[in-house]
């Protein structure tokens, strides 16, 4: 038995080439051993990434492509991308939902903005009170989801709720509210502007501070008023941190699930009025127990999201460029 | 034989190495273990949210003694138990040994994907048992595909619960469905916020108690295996229930189940309520009702058909087919179920499935004397099935629902019934498909 060992030469600072055994097999060097030390580094956060994202996503893909139904370990077949014509051709669930996804996150987001730059303004300069002010500004954000859906489905009941009452007070004849199928949807976009405000409000607040004072001083001092000041010095500036926030509520927005389940039930109600991608997905899997094409459903949702984070982070890019 | 000595062999780990490394790590992580429950583990109920899980568990100690094993039992709400056992089963999880089901909602399909355990040997076998002694109805529910694979506990009808006080001038209950539908319209004041009638309206939660409207009007889900929701019957009963709500019901109706639809009555806010029956202590209860002296219970109005109600299983229980403590589970089960058990939780106020515990008017002494009536009445009179006999419940209630829905807003009822009964031929052909298992 002949036993090799490796040989390590040095050609220069910091560098080693390799030797090659009789066999002709390159030998590993101490620095190259060494350097894949890294690999066993990263492997936690490599396993972590792996089994909670990249497995359940490669897992789906491959759901989306079966008939699988019932179960999803109980046998099924390759049906290649039937799942996704069904979903594409639906036009009584899928395309209404994508619609109401759509419609939701754009009403939502856009009224949020504008009161939370709104009350980002106000609350730029240091006034008495702004302590309490912000905090009683955040509660919304502290509850969960299902909790406010609970509470605004309280404060909404057509029979037993408060809102009408008060309504009555003015005049306002009895509102159904999120019993109603056309008012369900601006209902729930009303309850979402209620709880994330506040959030833009932080993170616009948070940008405004960051500004510098001199260009707007400049401003002042050429004689332009306030709604000039705010429309071509601040909101310029301001844009990055408005995309920035844009992108992270929109996200957000559209995966909204809870608070419309917890309101409106599965379906998202008995004419599907609040039923978006998310709330139709979860009915497929757990009322239907249709996985491949809930899978379908969800693998086309994230590709859509994904194209609205591509495009915004283009536009905030080149903005910032 | 050549070999290369490497140094520090333990840091040299390639791309592919470590890959395998990891696939086999994860491997041994998702592997199952060994496939015996701990001496010390204890029986694991998962159980929905209902007066009868509460009854149970206060009984547990007699059953840890018997079996010499904790029992440890988490109760979830209807829809939470539905996606638990989703979740869990899916990954064939063994930490549910006996589960509470909807035999009519969930069982095909749990029996389907090899979830529930046969438990047709252990309920025949056992002569102590007495597997006869549940109705008819019930057990016949409790077998799928020849299997007895759960069983049943707590029966369920629909009760017209009324106001005793309003409808004196009217000769107290209605025995009709036409006389309810009169005495609603007469009662009902809404823009004043006094409804005539309250009742579930939301297009899959709303089916189930609909069911007693269409069996009385002569009608049926399904029609010697074809969709019988376009049948002159079922479309009446579509339009009677729909003028019911949409004329004497509450707004917002169409957003309405159980839990939207039962306050509105116990707040004295309407006049009639048709629901099921095993909620009636709800009325009775000062804390929560303002109706408790004045509330009274009825069978349920006859229609074209006679007084045809449902009369089922609501829930039963199973065995987790992973389960590990499969000998100890069904003492659970027995235990649960058996007669002595039954009649005990009867006389508590909890209608069980036996027919010798129903016999027994002992049992019934707890319930109001009106109510027990009517149970018994509906009981005699009941159909056993409150929902479309299919493998995919859910879809089939969300497409007999639509046309519930569309009479309650006020919209054209038989176009829209003839567009789902359209839709519902086609969903049969398919689920039967899926029914050869």
């Amino acid at each position: 038995m002949t036993t090799t060992t490796t040989a390590r030469a040095a050609t220069g600072p910091g560098k080693s080439t390799r030797a090659a055994a009789p066999s002709g097999k390159p030998f590993v060097t101490f620095e190259q051993a060494n350097r894949r030390l890294k690999w066993a580094l990263l492997a936690p956060a490599l396993g972590f990434v792996g089994l909670m994202i990249a497995f359940p996503l490669v897992f789906t893909i491959n759901l989306s492509l079966t008939d699988a139904f019932g179960a999803v370990n109980a046998g099924s077949s390759y049906v290649g991308l039937q799942n996704f014509t069904d979903a594409l051709t639906d036009t009584r669930r899928f395309w209404p939902a994508v619609g109401r996804t759509v419609t939701f996150t754009l009403g939502a987001v856009v009224l949020e903005t504008v009161l939370g730059l709104a009350l980002a303004m106000l609350m730029r300069k240091a006034f008495r009170g702004m302590e309490i002010v912000r905090t009683i500004l955040m509660v919304p954000l502290l509850a969960t989801p299902v909790a406010i859906g609970i509470l605004w489905m309280l404060i909404l009941d057509p029979t037993n709720g408060i809102a009408n009452h008060l309504l009555g007070f003015v005049g306002i004849p009895p509102q159904e509210f999120l019993g109603s199928v056309s008012q369900s949807l601006p209902t729930l976009m009303l309850i979402d502007v209620w709880q994330w405000t506040p959030m833009m409000t932080v993170l616009l607040l948070a940008g405004l501070t960051t500004l510098p004072e001199e260009p707007e001083e400049a401003a002042r001092v050429d004689g332009a008023n306030a709604w000039q000041r705010f429309v071509h010095i601040i909101l310029p500036m301001l844009r990055t941190t408005i995309l920035t926030a844009l992108v992270l509520r929109g996200v957000d927005a559209l995966k909204t699930f809870d608070l419309i389940y917890a309101t409106k039930g599965p379906g998202g109600g008995s004419d599907f009025e609040a039923e978006t991608l998310n709330v139709y997905a979860y009915g497929l899997t757990f009322d239907y127990q249709e996985y491949g094409l809930a899978s379908a459903v969800l693998v086309l949702f994230t590709l859509f999201i994904v194209a609205i984070v591509v495009v915004l982070r283009r536009r905030t890019e080149r903005s910032a460029s | 034989m050549t070999q290369a000595i490497r140094p520090r062999r333990a840091l040299e780990l390639s791309r592919r190495s470590f890959g395998v490394l990891a696939a086999a790590s994860v491997l041994a992580a998702c592997s199952r273990g060994p496939q015996t429950a701990s001496p010390n583990a204890p029986l694991r109920v998962l159980a929905i949210n209902h007066v009868w899980t509460q009854a149970i568990s206060r009984y547990l100690p007699e059953l840890e003694e018997r079996i010499g094993r904790r029992v440890t039992m988490r109760m979830l709400t209807a829809d939470q138990l539905t996606s638990s056992f989703n979740v869990k089963l899916n990954a064939s999880a063994t930490d549910i040994d006996v589960m509470t089901i909807r035999p009519l909602q969930d069982q095909m399909m749990f029996a389907r994907n090899g979830w529930i355990a046969d438990l047709t040997d252990r309920v025949e076998d056992d002569a102590d048992y007495r597997w006869t002694d549940f109705q008819d109805a019930p057990r016949e529910r409790s077998i799928t595909a020849g299997a007895a694979v759960s069983v049943p506990v707590v029966t369920e009808r629909p009760a017209l619960y009324y106001r005793k006080d309003l409808l004196q001038d009217f000769g107290g209950a209605p025995a009709t469905l036409d006389d309810m539908l009169d005495i609603a319209l007469e009662l009902q004041r809404r823009t004043e916020g006094f409804f005539g009638f309250v009742g579930r309206g939301q297009r899959s939660g709303a089916v189930t108690q609909w069911s007693s409207f269409l069996y009385s009007f002569g009608g049926d889900f399904t029609v010697d295996g074809r969709s019988g929701i376009g049948s002159p019957e079922a479309v009446a009963a579509y339009q009677y229930y729909g003028r019911l709500l949409h004329d004497a019901g509450p707004p917002g109706a169409t957003n309405m189940s159980l839990e939207q639809a039962m306050p509105i009555f116990a707040q004295g806010k309407a006049a009639m309520y048709v629901d099921a029956d095993a909620i009636y202590s709800n009325f009775l209860d000062d804390s929560i009702s303002t109706v408790t002296d004045t509330v009274g219970f009825a069978p349920f109005p006859a229609g074209q058909a006679g007084s045809v109600p449902h009369n089922i299983p609501s829930w039963s229980l199973a065995v987790n087919e992973f389960s590990l403590l499969r000998d100890d589970s069904w003492e659970f089960v027995r235990w649960a179920s058996s007669p002595e058990m039954v009649a005990r939780l009867q006389s508590e106020g909890i209608p069980g499935a036996r027919q010798s515990v129903w016999d027994d008017p002992a049992t019934l002494a707890s319930f109001p004397a009106d109510l027990a009536e009517a149970m018994r009445v509906n009981a005699a009179n009941g159909v056993g099935h409150d929902r479309p006999e299919v493998m995919q419940v859910g879809r089939a209630r969300d497409i007999v629902g639509r046309p519930l829905v569309s009479g309650i807003v006020g919209e054209d009822v038989a176009s829209v019934a003839a567009d789902a009964d359209a839709e519902f031929n086609d969903f049969l052909v398919r689920d039967n498909r899926q029914q050869e298992f």
